[in-house]
C-alpha cells in the first residue's frame, strides 16, 4: 500500500501507540481523583503538558488539551467572540480556511457578528494589504491558517503579525493543524500569535486528541463547563492515554523535524517535476518557502478528482480529492475557487499529502501507475 | 549587552556595627550557595559591595537567582573596562548600554566617580565627554540631572572602569543565618510557608517540622510539604525537613479527651514536640503560621492555652495579616499552587465539629492528664526522620524518570 493522504490522517507511530497502551494499562486512574492512583495519573498529565510546552518553547500553562483541530478552532473563534463581544463584533479570516474556522465564523454571523473573508492570490495566499484595510476599531479576532490543507500554501503570518503589532487587543489565531513539524515553528509561534490550534492525528498521534496554545493573559470564553479541568477552561475527564501518546508524538516530531521536512520536500519536488511533463496536468502547489513540504495538489483536465482517486486505489495507492472533510460531499475545492481556478479544472483536483514515512520507491511506483492511468484518461476525454 | 559582573549593594548592614563582617561573610556564602548551578561565577564579598564576577556566564539567570537572596538591597549588572580604557571605549560601552534601555522621550544623566586619580580625565571631563557623545548618538534623548530615566554610573577605580545603568531592587531583609536558628511548624497549607519565608527574611535559618499521621494523611501530603520546603530553600539554601510521626498521639488524644478540647490538646502536643526538637537542635524559637482569628486554634485564648507548654519564643510572623495578604505573598514566593493541592494534613483530620474557640487553661491542663504525655512524646521523638532538602527537589513528581521513558 502506498499512503499519500497524510493531511487527512496519519498512521499512529508504533512507539506512540505503545505509550497509549501502557498508559491505558498502568495509569488509568482519573487525574482528578484524590487517591494516590489518581494522583499518579495527574502527575503524568502534568508531565505531558510540560513536555509539549518545552518542545514548543512555550509555558505549560499555555497548553490546553482538546479533542482535536475542529474543537480547537471552534473554541478559539467562538470563545473569542463571546469573551470579547463588548469590545466589538467584527472578525477577520480568509476565504481558504478549514471548515472548522469557516463554519464557526458563519455561525457567529447568524448571531450578529460581522466577518470579513480575505481573498487570496493565485498562489492561495492572502495579501497583507487586504488585512490592513479590513481592520476596524471593533475588530476582535484575526484567524489565519498556517498551511492550507488543500494545496499547501503557507500564509504570510509574519506580515500579519507585523500589522497586528499595532493592534495588541485583537486576538490573533493561527490554525496550525497542517503546519506543525513542517519547519514553520518561528512562523507559527511568532511573538504576536495569541492562539494556535493543533491536532494529534496529523502527526502520528491518536485521533480524538489535540491541543491549543493560548498566550498567557489572553482570554477565551471557556469551552466546556463541568468539573473544571484544564484550569476551568475545558471540563471533562482528561483523555490521558491519548494526551500522553500525543506528548510522545510531539517529541518525536520535533526531534525528526529537519529530516522529515527534507524527505518530504525531496519527494514532493520529484513528484512535481514529473507531473509537470504532462500537458493536461495543472499543478496548484508552487515551490519555494511559500509552500509546505508535504502537500501537492494538482488536477488532470477533463477527469473528475473522484475518478482519479478511485483509479489509483485499484493499485493500492491512496490519495485524496482536495480535502478529506469535503470530498464526500462532492464539492469542488473552495480554496481553488478562491484562487480563481477555472471550476472545470478544479473539478479534477486531487491532493497528495506526504509524511516522513513515505519513500522514493513509493514515488517511483506512483509514477509508473500515473503514466498508465494518464494514457487511459486521455482516451476517455 | 555582555556584562562582566553583577554589583550587589548590601541591605541594612550599615547599622550593624561590629557584626558587619559576619553579615557580609554569611551573605557571600548564601549567594555562593544559590549560584552553585553556575560554576564559572566567582563571588567576592567586600566591605562596601559584593561582586559577582560572571566569567562569560549570561547575566540574566544569575540575576534571577540573586533576586531571591535576603540581605541584598539592590544590584546592578556592570560592564568592566580596563583601568586605562580610552574615553572612546567608555563612550561606546555607554552608548550600547543606554540604547538597550532607551525608550523614545526618555532622559539620562552621566554620574562619574573617580577613585583612580591617575586617570587622565577628571569626572567633569568624563561626564561631559560621554554625555555629549550620547546626545549625538541617540537622537531625541535629553539630559536631566534630577530623576533621570536612565542614570549611567561610571566608576573609575584602580582595578578598572565600571559602567552600570540599571539598578534592580533586591529581596531586602537580612542574610539567612545571621538571625540565628529556629524551627518552623510547616503544615502544607498556605500560611506556614509564608511565615517561614518571613522568618528567613529576618535572617533566621529555619528547620522545618512536619507532623504526619499515616494512614490518615497520605504520602502525597508528605511529599507536598517537602516540595514546599524545596521552594523555600531558594531563599536560604538547604533546609532540614524533620518529619514527626503523629498518628499515635492523635488517636490517643481523640480516644481520651472530651471533644471540645481535642484540638487544643493536639496542638499542645505538637508544640511540646516542636519545643523538644527545637532545644535538641540548639535552635532558639519556634515559628508558626498562625494568624489571629483565622480558625479556632488561633484565638488569643487558644494561643494562651496552647503556648502554656513551653517558655521558648513562639513567633508568629503572620499574626496580624489578612488571608488575602497572606495569599498575595504565597503567590509571590510561588508556594500557593502547591499549598492548595487538596491533601488532608494532620491539622485537618480529627477536627471536632465544634472546637472550643475559648478553651479554659485550667480545664485544658486537667483534661490533658488523661493522656500519657511523656510516653507519647518519647515514641514520637523516636520516630523522627530528617531529610536535607534543596531548591529544585521534587517529591510529588518523583515519577519523572518513569514518565520520561513513557513520553
Amino acid at each position: 500500500m502506498i499512503y499519500f493522504d497524510n493531511s487527512a490522517t496519519t498512521k499512529v507511530d508504533p512507539a506512540v501507540l505503545a505509550t497509549y497502551n501502557q498508559v491505558s494499562e498502568d495509569y488509568w486512574g482519573n487525574p482528578s481523583s484524590l487517591h494516590n492512583f489518581g494522583e499518579k495519573a495527574d502527575q503524568l498529565l502534568i508531565q505531558s503538558r510540560r513536555q509539549i510546552a518545552s518542545q514548543l518553547g512555550v509555558q505549560p500553562a499555555e497548553i490546553f488539551f482538546t479533542s482535536g483541530g475542529t474543537e480547537g478552532d471552534n473554541w478559539v473563534v467562538k470563545g473569542t467572540a463571546l469573551a470579547k463581544r463588548q469590545f466589538g463584533r467584527h472578525l477577520i479570516t480568509t476565504q481558504v480556511e478549514h471548515d472548522a474556522v469557516k463554519h464557526s465564523m458563519q455561525r457567529l454571523e447568524e448571531l450578529g457578528f460581522e466577518v470579513t473573508y480575505l481573498p487570496v492570490d493565485e498562489e492561495g495566499r492572502i495579501r497583507p494589504d487586504d488585512l490592513r484595510q479590513a481592520i476596524r476599531s471593533d475588530t476582535i479576532l484575526v484567524s489565519v491558517m498556517a498551511v492550507n490543507n488543500e494545496m499547501g500554501a503557507v500564509q504570510p503570518l509574519a506580515e500579519v503579525a507585523e500589522i497586528l503589532r499595532d493592534y495588541p487587543k485583537i486576538h490573533f489565531h493561527v490554525d496550525a493543524v497542517q503546519g506543525i513539524g513542517k519547519g514553520l515553528h518561528d512562523l507559527i509561534f511568532n511573538d504576536r500569535v495569541d492562539f494556535a490550534t493543533f491536532s494529534g492525528h496529523k502527526f502520528h498521534a491518536p485521533r480524538g486528541v489535540g491541543f491549543i496554545y493560548g498566550r498567557t493573559g489572553k482570554k477565551l470564553m471557556q469551552f466546556l463547563d463541568g468539573g473544571g479541568q484544564e484550569r476551568g477552561q475545558r471540563s471533562g475527564t482528561e483523555n490521558l492515554p491519548a494526551i500522553a501518546a500525543m506528548a510522545k508524538a510531539v517529541r518525536l516530531l520535533k526531534q525528526n523535524e529537519p529530516q522529515t521536512v527534507a524527505t518530504e520536500h525531496e519527494l514532493r519536488l520529484n513528484l512535481r517535476d514529473y507531473l509537470q511533463r504532462f500537458a493536461k496536468v495543472h499543478i496548484f502547489s508552487g515551490t519555494g518557502p511559500h509552500f509546505a513540504p508535504h502537500i501537492l495538489c494538482f488536477a488532470i483536465e477533463g477527469v473528475k478528482g473522484e475518478t482519479i482517486v478511485h483509479a489509483f486505489e485499484e493499485d493500492d495507492i491512496y490519495l485524496s480529492t482536495t480535502s478529506a472533510c469535503s470530498s464526500k460531499k462532492g464539492l469542488t475545492s473552495s480554496t481553488l475557487s478562491a484562487m480563481g481556478v477555472d471550476p472545470e479544472i478544479a473539478r479534477g483536483a486531487v491532493r497528495i499529502s506526504l509524511s516522513d514515512q513515505n519513500t522514493m520507491a513509493e514515488v517511483e511506483q506512483f509514477k509508473r501507475v500515473f503514466a498508465k492511468l494518464y494514457e487511459q484518461f486521455k482516451t476517455l476525454s | 549587552m555582555e556584562y562582566s559582573e553583577i554589583m550587589v549593594r548590601y541591605g541594612e548592614l550599615s547599622t550593624k556595627g561590629k557584626n558587619r563582617k559576619e553579615f557580609i561573610r554569611q551573605l557571600g556564602q548564601n549567594i555562593r550557595n544559590v549560584l552553585k548551578p553556575f560554576p564559572a561565577v566567582v563571588v567576592k564579598a567586600q566591605r562596601d559591595r559584593l561582586h559577582v564576577v560572571l566569567n562569560d556566564q549570561p547575566a540574566q539567570p544569575v540575576m534571577d537567582a540573586l533576586q531571591q537572596v535576603f540581605g541584598i538591597e539592590t544590584f546592578s549588572p556592570v560592564v568592566k573596562l580596563p583601568k586605562d580604557a580610552s574615553l572612546a571605549d567608555i563612550q561606546q560601552t555607554a552608548k550600547q548600554m543606554i540604547k538597550e534601555q532607551y525608550q523614545p522621550g526618555q532622559t539620562f544623566k552621566i554620574a562619574t566617580r573617580r577613585q583612580n586619580k591617575n586617570y587622565p580625565l577628571n569626572t567633569y571631563g568624563i561626564d561631559d565627554g560621554v554625555g555629549s557623545y550620547i546626545l549625538e548618538a541617540i537622537p531625541g534623548i535629553r539630559v536631566q540631572m534630577k530623576h533621570p530615566d536612565i542614570n549611567l554610573q561610571i566608576d573609575v577605580r584602580l582595578s578598572g572602569i565600571y559602567l552600570s545603568s540599571i539598578t534592580i531592587p533586591g529581596a531586602l531583609g537580612l542574610p539567612v543565618g545571621t538571625g540565628g536558628r529556629a524551627t518552623m511548624m510547616l503544615s502544607g497549607g498556605i500560611d506556614s510557608p509564608v511565615a517561614a519565608y518571613l522568618a528567613m527574611k529576618r535572617g533566621v535559618k529555619v528547620d522545618m517540622i512536619h507532623f504526619f499521621s499515616p494512614p490518615y494523611t497520605s504520602q502525597q501530603a508528605l511529599a507536598k510539604a517537602k516540595d514546599l520546603a524545596a521552594k523555600l530553600a531558594a531563599f536560604g539554601g538547604t533546609i532540614d525537613f524533620i518529619q514527626v510521626p503523629f498518628t499515635k498521639v492523635q488517636e490517643e488524644v481523640k480516644k481520651r479527651v472530651p471533644e471540645g478540647y481535642l484540638m487544643t490538646i493536639q496542638r499542645r502536643m505538637m508544640l511540646r514536640l516542636a519545643a523538644a526538637i527545637t532545644i535538641d537542635r540548639h535552635c532558639n524559637g519556634v515559628f508558626t503560621g498562625e494568624s489571629l482569628g483565622q480558625v479556632a486554634s488561633q484565638t488569643l485564648e487558644s494561643m494562651r492555652a496552647i503556648n502554656d507548654v513551653t517558655s521558648l519564643p513562639v513567633l508568629r510572623p503572620l499574626i496580624s495579616l489578612d488571608k488575602t495578604e497572606i495569599i498575595k505573598i504565597a503567590r509571590e514566593i510561588d508556594t500557593y499552587d502547591l499549598s492548595i493541592m487538596p491533601f488532608e494534613d494532620c491539622c485537618t483530620i480529627f477536627t471536632p465539629p465544634a472546637p472550643k474557640t475559648k478553651p479554659d487553661l485550667e480545664k485544658t491542663r486537667e483534661f490533658e492528664k488523661l493522656v500519657d504525655v511523656d510516653g507519647l512524646m518519647q515514641e514520637a521523638l523516636a520516630g523522627i526522620e530528617v531529610t536535607k532538602i534543596n531548591v529544585g527537589d521534587d517529591y510529588l513528581n518523583s515519577q519523572e524518570d518513569v514518565f520520561a521513558e513513557l513520553l
